[in-house]
């Protein structure tokens, strides 16, 4: 983006009041690292045709494999799953008390939350435009809540601005979109903009930055009433005889700007993160837990596989019980949905095309952690009125998000202390779990001093120690989608591949499920048509 | 504030808030803190890196781990033996093994390598050289 006035043009201008207020510029940048894009699922899928009792062997039962099995079911195929852990569900998972985990390395931990306390380790919210998640959510009956994304009273955060103190959203909020509002707005009256902006524009958009901003009369972001109803007041108005209503002092735009609070100001203007998003009453798992009910009955637990084979009459799997090992079985079928993540199938002998094995051996998968805290009470809500919604730091912790359900209760409530990615996700992840959990607790502490009385306690995952994906989600670059995307999700012979590694939506539940029900679609084309 | 001035400023603020964006999701599809330090690791000694970022996956001593696949061990690793192949693997990555390359300098990949060809069972005395890591390096 160029930085001086004189080479911007309209569309410059016009791009960058979108950037701030609604994200063009990220949006436009999503949109070429393949994020962003719309669920293109349009309802039920229709199966026409009869498959004559072909047979499909599903490797996996996440959202990715349990779709395609539903589906294939219906339309009137045989149908196996083999699943490597005891229950269904993958990575649609959801940690509640009494539940016991063994990570790698062997440190185990047993949650302590109380009833109907829960964390989920892997996706916990589902947009509105996930369209495939929201229709099976909807078929199976799981009861959806909102997900307060934003949350205009919690906390920005920087350990090296306003001396550590955290900020409300809504103050950081309305006086970075104030000033910057200002400041277009003066430099459209003082012709500066003349070049970019024409004569019939000029009025019009200085409405709009006078109504965007808050501004004054005379197009200033200042004390008063305008920038209060944003940033809300020293004293808010009352009733009858109590104090009269006072404005708050605006903060200053070199301070924001400085603070780097602005980084998370447009987090909820991200496509995937606008309101209306979900969670599922109860956990994530509720919606594993819904295909479970449904198909479970074709699942074989405990299955690790070792060996996909396949030849032009069908493929064959080998595969050993993953808690007491023993001798090989093994599992036949006409065609293979393989919804392993490729870092567990890129060291498991597979027969397929060399270009499909340079795709299963170049898919990095991303770090990332999460630390559930319990604490003894509500102090968010009690002290800080916050409910729901996400408070961001430059801590490692990196967020802190509250609860979205049972709002006001008395009792407990657990936070998501922690959830971070990259370096830090593989800092978090090299300590034993009770030592991230410290962690996530000192940093926390540092925004919410209640921490230290009220921390009952914690549970954590971090995703390179999860026995059965070894890492969060398959990272693709560009450069690597050119590579090997086409090959990735192309049906190998008689073997096609499915799951959020095999979308343009990856780490999204959607991108499982549409991912299975695209290669169950074209695979079923290929069984019709012989 | 004189008027180009406070254009320049506004317009690198906004250019600063869409990178932290697409840093963001060249990172991942999901909320992240946005702060050039996330993806940088900060010790510089050869056992700190080891312990806060190799073991995430390879665990305490080197030991592995085994799951649905496996991490290798590093504990008595023959293929510890030539400098150069652990520090390419480090810089770029391996299979599902996530590049190290943009988080690490060459100082840092000097360092961890050595450590680990030194300890765990493994005596490569032989320092790993700024060559190993530039041959490495993308």
């Amino acid at each position: 983006m160029p930085t001086g006035s004189s080479s911007m043009s309209r569309r410059d201008l016009l791009s960058m009041i979108g950037t701030v207020a609604g994200s063009a510029a990220m949006y436009q940048a999503m949109t070429t690292l393949g994020f962003a894009q719309e669920s293109p699922f349009t309802g039920s899928l229709k199966l026409d045709g009869d498959p004559k009792g072909a047979s499909v062997l599903i490797l996996g039962a996440g959202l990715a494999g349990m779709v395609a099995a539903y589906e294939l079911r219906k339309a009137g195929y045989k149908v196996q799953i083999l699943e490597y852990r005891e229950v269904a569900g993958g990575r649609c998972w959801t940690i509640r008390g009494g539940d016991k985990y063994t990570e790698l390395g062997g440190f185990e931990q047993e949650c302590k939350f109380d009833e109907g306390q829960y964390l989920n380790p892997g996706p916990w919210r589902v947009p509105y435009h996930h369209h495939g998640v929201l229709h099976y959510a909807k078929e199976f009956g799981v009861e959806m809540q909102p997900f307060n994304q934003v949350n205009h009273n919690a906390y920005l955060h920087s350990s090296k601005a306003f001396d550590g103190k955290p900020q409300r959203f809504r103050h950081i909020n309305a006086d970075f979109n104030g000033h910057v509002a200002e400041l277009l707005a003066k430099s459209t009256n003082q012709g500066g903009l003349d070049q970019a902006v024409s004569t019939e524009d000029r009025e019009k958009l200085l409405d709009a930055l006078r109504g965007w901003g808050a501004l004054d009369k005379d197009y200033a972001y200042v004390k008063g009433v305008d920038s209060s109803e944003r940033r809300g007041y020293r004293v808010d108005p009352g009733g009858g005889q109590m104090p009269v209503a006072e404005p708050s002092d605006p903060i200053g735009l070199s301070e924001i700007v400085q603070s780097g609070l602005w980084r998370n100001l447009s987090t909820g203007n991200l496509y995937e993160f606008q309101t209306a998003i979900f969670q599922p009453v109860g956990g994530m798992d509720m919606i594993a837990k819904g295909f479970e009910k449904e198909i479970g009955d074709l699942v074989t637990y405990n299955a690790k596989v070792i060996e996909i084979d396949q030849d032009d009459q069908g493929v064959t799997v080998h595969y050993v019980d993953s808690v007491t090992g023993g001798e090989p079985k093994t599992a036949t079928a006409d065609w293979c949905i393989c919804t392993i993540p490729f870092s567990v199938l890129s060291q498991v002998k597979t027969k397929v095309s060399s270009e499909m094995q340079a795709a299963i051996d170049n898919l990095p998968y991303a770090a990332s952690v999460k630390v559930g805290l319990q604490f003894k009470r509500r102090f968010w809500e009690e002290d800080e009125h916050i409910y729901g919604g996400i408070t961001f730091t430059d801590l490692p912790n990196t967020l802190i998000s509250y609860p979205s359900s049972e709002f006001f209760s008395k009792g407990k409530g657990v936070l998501l202390g922690a959830y971070s990615w990259g370096a830090w996700a593989m800092q978090f992840t090299s300590l034993p779990p009770e030592e991230r959990v410290k962690k996530a607790l000192e940093y926390g502490a540092q925004i919410h001093p209640q921490y230290n009385d009220e921390f009952d306690n914690g549970i954590s995952i971090g995703w390179h120690r999860v026995p059965w994906t070894l890492g969060c989600y398959g990272t693709w670059s560009e450069d690597s989608r050119k590579a090997h995307y086409q090959a990735a999700s192309s049906i190998d012979g008689r073997i096609a591949m499915a799951g959020e590694h095999i979308s343009y939506i990856p780490a999204w539940q959607e991108g499982a499920i549409l991912s299975g029900l695209d290669a169950i679609s074209r695979l079923h084309q290929r069984v019709i048509n012989g | 504030m004189n008027q180009i001035k406070s254009i320049a400023g506004a317009c690198a603020a906004i250019a600063m808030l869409a990178g932290s964006a697409v840093a963001a999701l060249a990172q991942s599809s999901d909320a992240t803190g946005g702060v050039t330090e996330t993806n940088k690791v900060v010790q510089t000694d050869g056992a700190a890196i080891y312990e806060t970022v190799c073991q995430g996956c390879h665990m305490p001593e080197g030991a592995g781990a085994i799951g649905a696949a496996a991490y290798p061990k590093l504990a008595n690793n023959e293929n510890l033996e030539a400098a150069g192949y652990p520090a390419y693997v480090i810089i770029n990555g391996q299979k599902a093994m996530p590049a190290l390359g943009s988080m690490l300098d060459d100082e840092q990949v000097i360092a961890v390598v050595n450590y680990i060809r030194t300890h765990f069972g493994n005596n490569y005395a032989e320092p790993a050289t700024k060559d190993d890591v530039e041959a490495a390096r993308p």
